[in-house]
């Protein structure tokens, strides 16, 4: 593989980490929350695909459309019943909450599913690709991963932008006691972005599915990219998670084309690199702003 | 004239400190009421509480005739009860047009729209795609109005709307007000600038350390009683 196809490599794979990073963010960015469960909820849609495509006998595409309305379901009363109450405890009881929760349900799904790897079907599509050179060519799954990926970022973005739900959002985000003090209800506002990135997260996990096999101890992994993705994006952006996700796509795909053995390893250091370089940008503001005023 | 907002012997508490001890008074429908005191005096913490921000430890408030002491802000709002906080409380990140749109959430119909608003404060017209951080304190205490507005309120509570604000800047915001008392709205006003309370409400209510002290309709009242309740030198009157 040479160089530039490890690039383009990286720029597709980073769709997959985008659109699992989709959720994180909006969760992040409304709530305050990091759902360290987020890449288990992934797993859990996976495994409902799986149960669809084994004993209902329909394509993973088609599964999809009993898995996302559940996983809309499963988002709110998720938030509900369990994220409603530990963010009313401080900042820190809902990182416990979700770390106990990506315990739970990776043993659910063990118990479950057994610890087996499982894949999804991914079709006809997933053994097409596009010869572009002798070096280079463009497998077909891996463009409609990075199409999903900009498109659901780019419809929660228009969703946040133009409807009143997404002003609901911002608004509530920014100041919820005002919120409420204008009539938006913020436990049901709070909710219903628990639902959608509970979908997106499900969305990304059947794709994930599809990519490649999982286990029931992959969400924590999962995790871990799709938090990457959201940091070197910046916080609570969403065109953002799409670059930091390509971004870690690249420097994984680019790392693996020196050494295999690097692949994951150079997506870290770039992780780090970035929140380093940002620590000191931030570090450097504050001393700007301090000489300002001295 | 029928009450609309009813307090009775509300306490309001700060962790140890009681804010609002007793206090009961009753809002007609189409009146304005001046809320005055010095800072402390628990009037803020009242509005508040009005509005379903602070819960109450005890005395009731009825909306309309209904109990809605323990009623959600937003349900509140539902009913018809807006208040335009202290400090503005815009959502910095949205325009002008975001703001006032937000509040559409309450889902009361009525004649308050954004082409409405804009009529109302011309100020904002060139303005509406503008994000809220980046307004003057006028045209934000104006979006802030605005915003209340847009949820087509049966009562308006206002906090210290001129708190902050260039003395033009509140001449105009105040012209503002008085085409909505003109307009029949109710309204319970929160100033401490005695003369301009004193100038636009049909009655005023005075607190001192959480309790009312005085209170009349303005004709039956001084500006001499008022200041003496103002700085705690006389208390418990009524006119």
């Amino acid at each position: 593989m040479t160089w530039v196809s490890a690039v383009v490599h990286g720029i597709l794979l980073g769709g997959i980490y985008a659109l699992l990073a989709s959720g994180l963010a909006l969760m992040f960015g409304v709530m305050r929350i990091i759902n360290l469960a987020h890449g288990s909820l992934a797993l859990i849609g996976a495994y409902m695909a799986f149960l669809f495509t084994e004993h209902v006998h329909v394509s993973t595409y088609l599964a999809l459309a009993a898995v996302l309305p559940g996983a809309l379901v499963v988002g709110y009363v998720l938030q509900r019943t369990m994220l409603e109450r530990s963010l009313r405890a401080g900042q820190l009881v809902p990182l416990l909450t979700t770390f106990g929760l990506l315990i739970v349900i990776a043993n659910l799904l063990q118990y479950f599913f057994s610890p087996d790897v499982h894949s999804l079907d991914e079709g006809s599509i997933g053994t097409a690709s596009w010869r572009v050179s002798s070096s280079l060519s463009i497998p077909w799954f891996d463009v409609l991963t990075f199409g999903v990926a900009v498109v659901v970022l780019g419809g929660l973005q228009l969703v946040l932008r133009f409807t009143q739900l997404g002003r609901e959002l911002r608004a509530t985000a920014e100041d919820a006691d005002t919120a409420e003090l204008v009539g938006i209800n913020a436990r049901s506002v709070y909710a219903r972005a628990t639902a959608i990135a509970v979908a997106t997260a499900a969305l990304a996990g059947v794709f994930y599915g599809m990519r490649s096999s999982f286990d029931p101890n992959a969400g924590a992994a999962q995790l871990l990219y799709a938090f990457e993705a959201v940091v070197i994006g910046g916080i609570g952006s969403l065109w953002g998670t799409l670059g930091g996700g390509i971004v870690l796509g690249v420097a994984q795909a680019v790392g693996a084309q020196i050494n295999p053995e690097y692949f994951a390893l150079s997506g870290h250091l770039v992780f780090l690199a970035v929140l380093v370089a940002r620590t000191a940008m931030q570090a450097g503001g504050i001393r700007l702003t301090l000489r300002g005023v001295g | 004239m029928t009450a609309i907002l009813e307090v009775d012997a509300l306490d309001v508490r700060h962790g140890l400190l009681q804010a609002v001890r007793q206090v009961s008074f009753e809002v007609a429908e189409g009146e304005t009421l001046a809320l005055v005191g010095a800072n402390g005096a628990g009037k803020t913490t009242l509005l508040r509480a009005i509005a379903g921000a602070h819960r109450p430890a005890g005395g009731r408030i009825s909306f309309e005739g209904r109990d809605i002491t323990s009623l959600a802000a937003h349900r509140r709002v539902k009913r018809g009860i807006a208040l335009v906080p202290e400090g503005r409380r815009l959502f910095p990140n949205l325009t002008v047009e975001e703001n006032l749109r937000v509040s559409t959430a309450a889902r009361r119909s009525g004649a308050w729209t954004v082409d409405a608003v804009l009529e109302a404060f011309p100020l904002l017209q060139s303005l509406r795609h503008k994000r809220a951080a980046s307004l003057s304190g006028g045209e934000q205490q104006a979006t802030a109005i605005g915003r209340a507005l847009m949820t087509n309120p049966r009562l308006l509570l206002l906090d210290e709307v001129s708190l902050g604000l260039a003395p033009v800047v509140v001449e105009a915001v105040y012209r503002s007000l008085g085409a909505l008392i003109e307009g029949g709205a109710t309204i319970v006003l929160v100033e401490q600038d005695l003369a301009r309370a004193m100038g636009v409400a049909d009655r005023v209510v005075c607190m001192l350390e959480g309790r009312i002290v005085l209170e009349g309709p303005r004709g039956g009242l001084t500006r001499e009683q008022v200041t003496e309740a103002y700085f705690g030198l006389r208390r418990g009157a009524t006119a």
